[in-house]
């Protein structure tokens, strides 16, 4: 029943008589290797240095995650979720909620949308900041630009683990709100660490902005045109480098965020470069967003008290819900047949998809661009695998 | 965007052959879907991606569902003659809904901003007819899903230019997510094994012959 796995077929360059030019390299990149941000492997042909076929392999952190979600109640999954991303827990949550919101027509109160829309931004600024962390330590810049990275992330961290009780596995959102009501006293936090975040954002594009290094490796590598990634289905960062204006937040306007004013920053060619630019500019934005919803939280309840959380049974129907996650469209497909866990549990998980051009990104590059690339694309094991 | 009432009209007049359905669904603010049969299912994708009013050139996503067999029983009422007087008795009726598996599309438009349409197709059976039209070659977004939903639940997808296993490893027998599928006996959960949970490992350990150590 199963077809073998195709055989690693090469083609080596052959000359004018038809023999072979040198010999082409197999490597396998990965899965324990510290530049694939996790288990994650591929099958690199080179032609010397540089790469003729490339092909990623998946699954080494495949625990079957949709098989577990329709085996328990659906709010056990929620925790699950933190496991997907485990960068963006918050957003995974919100996705999650928002979908089996759509599901059973739960509505949500208006504070826990406000507080809502603050984890799902800071969650943005600490996905990016790490990100970019990560990027420039894959071209060779070791340590310092990913520990300032990660001292401004332990900051939002904190405030996660304040409110939460986790760093990472908030778990923090429910159908029909949120878990627990922040304190002023967290809101205070918050307003610091957001008001005090433009200036390590400053600082941090003062060094890497016009960097000569980060010039030279990112600017006109691989770069992905509209039609491409339209097409592989690519979203996020990744999508809008490429020039195209599709940004969740403003095309679906879920939650309150047609209530926020901010802009969609959108990069020319799709090289790494812009991917780079886009998202320092969508941390600038996010601070924007973070700004006006500290300010605007209203006061009031944050749970509906109508949404039942323990033997939730929702209709039978089916649904498709989904958000501007940090690294792309993050989506839920759950079929109900009204009993109490989903007859379907579907993610759609965003850097998996992402990595659809991954192989023409990287052609006819060297090896040592292959990290970059991949670092450009933010992947997350835990969702790629599911 | 336009009803699924006018782009199922205008797909028909578009694609006379094929045969599509809309399907309801009852939920608080989910979409219904366009059920479209295998054989004209790659035809009526391209004409949903081309078509200038629609346009719909992102495949957000790509599902399968495992509908294994269901007995279905429904209450009739059947008029009776007992003892000489005609009387409504209710019978149950049990019908067999044979299984299938299906895909589920997600289709968007970027440029207009509008979806979703869901388009739907269904296999023969779950044993040996399960082949589909792949949408990889319009969407290349579906590639990497389409393997996983092979992988997972064995639709074969004709069209595809690389359908092999994507998160199960190569050679594993079976597709997990699918109803029926039960998972081996996971023997190596302890360490050390011992009660029940030896008596399972004996199951999947081959007897070793005894040796004799001599003194």
């Amino acid at each position: 029943m199963i077809a073998a796995q195709k055989p690693f077929e090469v083609t080596p360059k052959l000359d004018e008589s038809g023999t072979p030019i040198g010999e082409l390299l197999e490597i396998s990149m990965g899965p324990h290797h510290p530049s694939t941000h996790g288990v994650f492997r591929m099958d690199v042909t080179l032609d010397g240095e540089t790469v003729v076929k490339l092909k990623p392999v998946f699954g080494y952190l495949h625990r079957n995650h949709e098989k577990i979600g329709e085996n328990i109640s659906y709010l056990a999954t929620m925790p699950y979720t933190d496991r997907l991303d485990y960068f963006c827990s918050m957003t995974n949550n919100w996705a999650y909620a928002l979908t089996i919101e759509k599901l059973a027509g739960l509505a949500v109160p208006e504070r826990a949308e406000y507080i809502r829309v603050i984890m799902a931004e800071l969650t943005r600024l600490q996905n990016h900041t790490s990100l970019i962390g990560f990027f420039v330590q894959d071209m060779g810049a070791l340590g310092t630009p990913m520990m300032y990275a990660f001292r401004e992330r332990e900051k939002i961290l904190d405030l996660f683990e304040e409110i939460s009780g986790a760093r990472m596995m908030c778990n923090y959102m429910r159908f029909g709100g949120v878990r627990v009501d922040t304190s002023d006293a967290w809101l205070a936090q918050t307003k610091k660490v957001v008001g005090d975040y433009g200036k390590f954002l400053d600082e941090f594009e003062v060094f890497l902005n016009e960097n000569e290094i980060l010039l030279a490796r990112t600017q006109g590598v691989a770069p992905l045109s509209k039609e491409q990634a339209i097409n592989a289905s690519i979203t996020g960062p990744l999508l809008r480098a490429a020039g195209v204006n599709y940004d969740l937040r403003k095309v679906d306007k879920y939650g309150i965020y047609s209530r926020f004013e901010f802009k969609v920053p959108l990069g020319e060619t799709g090289d790494l470069y812009d991917r780079y630019m886009v998202r320092v500019l969508e941390m600038r934005e996010s601070i924007k967003i973070l700004n006006q919803a500290l300010a605007g939280i209203p006061a009031g309840p944050v749970m509906d008290p109508k949404a039942k959380l323990r033997g939730f049974r929702p209709k039978a129907g089916e649904v498709y819900g989904r958000i501007e996650s940090p690294k792309g469209e993050l989506g839920f497909y759950i079929i109900s047949d009204g009993g109490p866990s989903p007859y379907r549990y579907r993610i759609r998980p965003p850097s998996y998809i992402n990595l659809t051009t991954l192989e023409d990104m990287c052609l006819g590059r060297k090896v040592a661009d292959v990290i970059v690339i991949l670092g450009s694309v933010d992947i997350v094991l835990g969702e790629v695998d599911r | 965007m336009e009803t699924l009432e006018q782009i199922k009209s205008r797909l028909e007049a578009a694609l006379p052959s094929a045969k599509i359905e809309i399907l309801a669904n009852e939920c608080a603010a989910g979409e219904r879907s366009l059920l479209v049969d295998a054989a004209s299912g790659l035809a009526a994708a391209k004409f949903l991606r081309d078509d200038a009013q629609l346009k719909l050139d992102y495949c957000s996503n790509v599902t399968g569902v495992d509908w294994p067999d269901k007995e279905i029983s429904e209450k009739i009422k059947v008029k009776q003659v007992v003892d000489g007087v005609e009387k409504e008795v209710e019978e149950v009726k049990k019908t067999l809904r044979p299984g299938y598996l299906e895909v589920v599309f997600h289709l968007y438009s970027m440029t207009l901003k509008h979806g979703p349409v869901v388009l739907r197709m269904r296999t023969e059976n779950r044993a040996d007819q399960t082949h589909l039209p792949s949408l990889t070659p319009l969407w290349r977004g579906a590639e990497l899903q389409e393997r996983e939903i092979y992988d997972l639940y064995g639709v074969i997808f004709d069209g595809h230019p690389d359908l092999r296993r994507i998160l199960m490893w190569d050679g594993f027998e079976g597709y997990p997510m699918r109803k029926d599928y039960v998972a081996p006996e996971d023997y190596e959960y302890e360490p050390t094994p011992h009660d029940e949970v030896l008596e399972a490992a004996k199951k999947c350990y081959p007897a070793e012959p005894k040796v004799e150590v001599k003194p």
